[in-house]
């Protein structure tokens, strides 16, 4: 198996620019296999980029892409990706459309049901197989589409805001979940947050990068606490607060900068 | 109602009293009730006037008379086969028109190119009133079976067309970044996201598709024929028998009510992963 210091995603002086425009000017970042990273920064620095040049949706303008130390060309195959909306298909049920990547794949419907069940059972929605999306609570569709990236067994799983759309007890709930999931069978996890809470209750280490246009990774902060972890009593816990002011010591004068200039 | 938990009157339903269920049952004896007899009302001042010649029976037949008629006509299983042939038109029509028109969609849909070249083709025979095409197909296809069916595909067509168009680009792309991101190859995407989109829109739409499927079997009928239940009502226009052509009539709307009737249970079971649409009275 691969030890604790292979990586899993490496990005060398990676710049992203959409025509003049520059998105993100220069960013190294290593990611180790089985860790779970939380990128930070203020909305609209860049970091969805991030995620696309990771799964090979986009090209950077300049530097490289090393997935397990392999150059990066077309599409990443060992990559998940859980997106911010709702992208469930209405007229599947919940069983389906966690199966929906093994269907694709070519296996029989029948087969995906019976891999997509016990899944299904760990995000806790059993006896919510038949019901369709319209049917389930915003937090349930998001247990859906956990399940149904992580059922494809990604080496690294990316998410964007997944949770942004819910609010704080049920965002609490899924925060659990993920981590149970992840407990489980440590895969690379890149986490996408504007949620400073969130970022330092799931990550190993969070990133935190600068106000767009242009933006760049302006430091990072290692998150110590032990695992596993309680969600809910872990944000009153000295050791975290301690760590969101650190953070926030990073991102505060970011989240000015693009407050600024969005005045202007 | 299928789901009753989720729909907004399931919502609200324990909120109200206890009396409500039979409320809303009485309800409806009573809307049903004044159907009844708003019809009865207007079939008995018809007779009424007809017995007293103040309207002329001739132009105006008897709704007993029509009953005889129509009566009569059940007496043979003659009749069986002319409901049949425009049963069999019908059919036909809408399964070559839903198939061919979704096809146009789902082509047209996907390739911008295709869609630009062939759009002013579509409207242009989109704005041909069929029914003038149906002289030209009897003298194409004959007076049997093939100039009914190919009338009521021009028709057909173009609903399911559209509506597939629609449907097609009306996928939300949230979903299909999804469904990409799992790794859909485009026969997938078709086969899970973009039919099952258009399906929606062909399905809401299939209502209208039927009886339009048998308007074009039944004008056809009417144009030239030997059989059917057009066949039936020009028939007895030729003799000036009007009682033929109003139990005619009869025949047809329930013909069609009954189609209609069998569309909503295939619309409700093709539908159900679908919201129930806020204050849908109740069928």
């Amino acid at each position: 198996m691969d030890g604790p210091s292979v990586l899993s995603v490496t990005l060398s002086g990676v710049a992203v620019r959409f025509g003049r425009f520059t998105a993100v000017s220069w960013v190294d970042l290593h990611v180790r296999s089985g860790e779970l990273l939380a990128v930070v920064g203020p909305t609209g620095c860049g970091k969805s980029t991030l995620l696309n040049i990771i799964t090979g949706l986009q090209r950077p303008a300049a530097g490289t892409v090393a997935i397990f130390g392999k150059p990066l060309t077309g599409l990443n195959d060992d990559s998940g990706y859980m997106l911010q909306q709702d992208a469930l298909l209405p007229w599947k049920t919940a069983l389906d459309n966690v199966g929906l990547g093994l269907i694709f794949q070519g296996m029989p419907v029948a087969q995906a049901r019976e891999r997509a069940l016990p899944w299904l059972r760990k995000v806790g929605l059993e006896g919510f197989e038949s019901r369709y999306p319209h049917q389930l609570s915003g937090g349930q569709r998001k247990r859906v589409a956990m399940a149904q990236t992580l059922i494809m067994g990604p080496k690294i799983v990316l998410m964007d805001e997944p949770f942004s759309a819910l609010d704080v007890h049920t965002r609490r709930l899924m925060h659990r979940i993920l981590l149970d999931l992840w407990q489980e069978e440590r895969r690379s996890l890149i986490f996408i947050t504007h949620d400073l809470e969130e970022a330092i209750t799931l990550a190993d280490r969070v990133v935190v990068m600068s106000a767009g246009p242009g933006s760049r990774i302006i430091g990072e902060v290692p998150i110590p606490l032990p695992r596993p972890r309680n969600v809910s009593a872990l944000a009153t816990t000295d050791e975290f607060l301690h760590l969101y002011r650190e953070v926030w010591g990073l991102l505060g004068a970011e989240v000015e900068k693009s407050y600024a200039a969005a005045r202007h | 109602m299928p789901q009753p938990d989720t729909s907004p009157m399931g919502m609200i339903a324990p909120e109200a009293s206890a009396g409500a269920p039979r409320a809303s049952w009485s309800r409806k004896g009573k809307v049903r009730a004044t159907q009844v007899g708003i019809v009865a009302v207007f079939l008995v001042s018809w007779e009424v006037a007809g017995r007293l010649a103040w309207i002329d029976p001739f132009f105006f037949p008897l709704p007993t008379a029509i009953v005889e008629r129509l009566a009569e006509w059940f007496s043979t299983s003659e009749i069986w086969g002319d409901i049949g042939i425009t049963l069999l038109e019908t059919v036909l029509s809408f399964a070559i028109g839903i198939v061919a028109g979704t096809a146009l969609g789902i082509w047209l849909g996907l390739s911008a190119f295709a869609a630009d070249v062939l759009q002013p083709f579509v409207k242009v025979f989109n704005a041909i009133p069929r029914i003038l095409l149906g002289p030209i197909f009897v003298l194409w296809f004959g007076l049997g079976l093939a100039s009914k069916v190919a009338l009521g595909v021009t028709i057909v067509l173009f609903i399911a067309f559209f509506n597939t168009l629609q449907g097609v680009r009306e996928v939300n792309p949230v979903v299909l970044a999804n469904a990409r991101l799992l790794k859909a190859s485009r026969l997938a995407l078709l086969r899970h996201v973009y039919l099952p989109s258009a399906a929606s829109w062909i399905v809401s739409s299939l209502r209208v598709s039927v009886g339009m499927a048998v308007m074009g079997a039944v004008v056809a009928e009417y144009l030239g024929s030997s059989a059917g239940l057009g066949h039936i009502i020009a028939q007895a226009e030729g003799v000036m028998d009007a009682t033929g052509v109003f139990a005619g009539l009869v025949l047809l709307s329930t013909f069609v009510v009954t189609l209609d009737r069998l569309v909503d249970s295939l619309e409700s079971r093709l539908l159900v992963w679908r919201p129930m649409p806020a204050g849908e009275p109740d069928a």
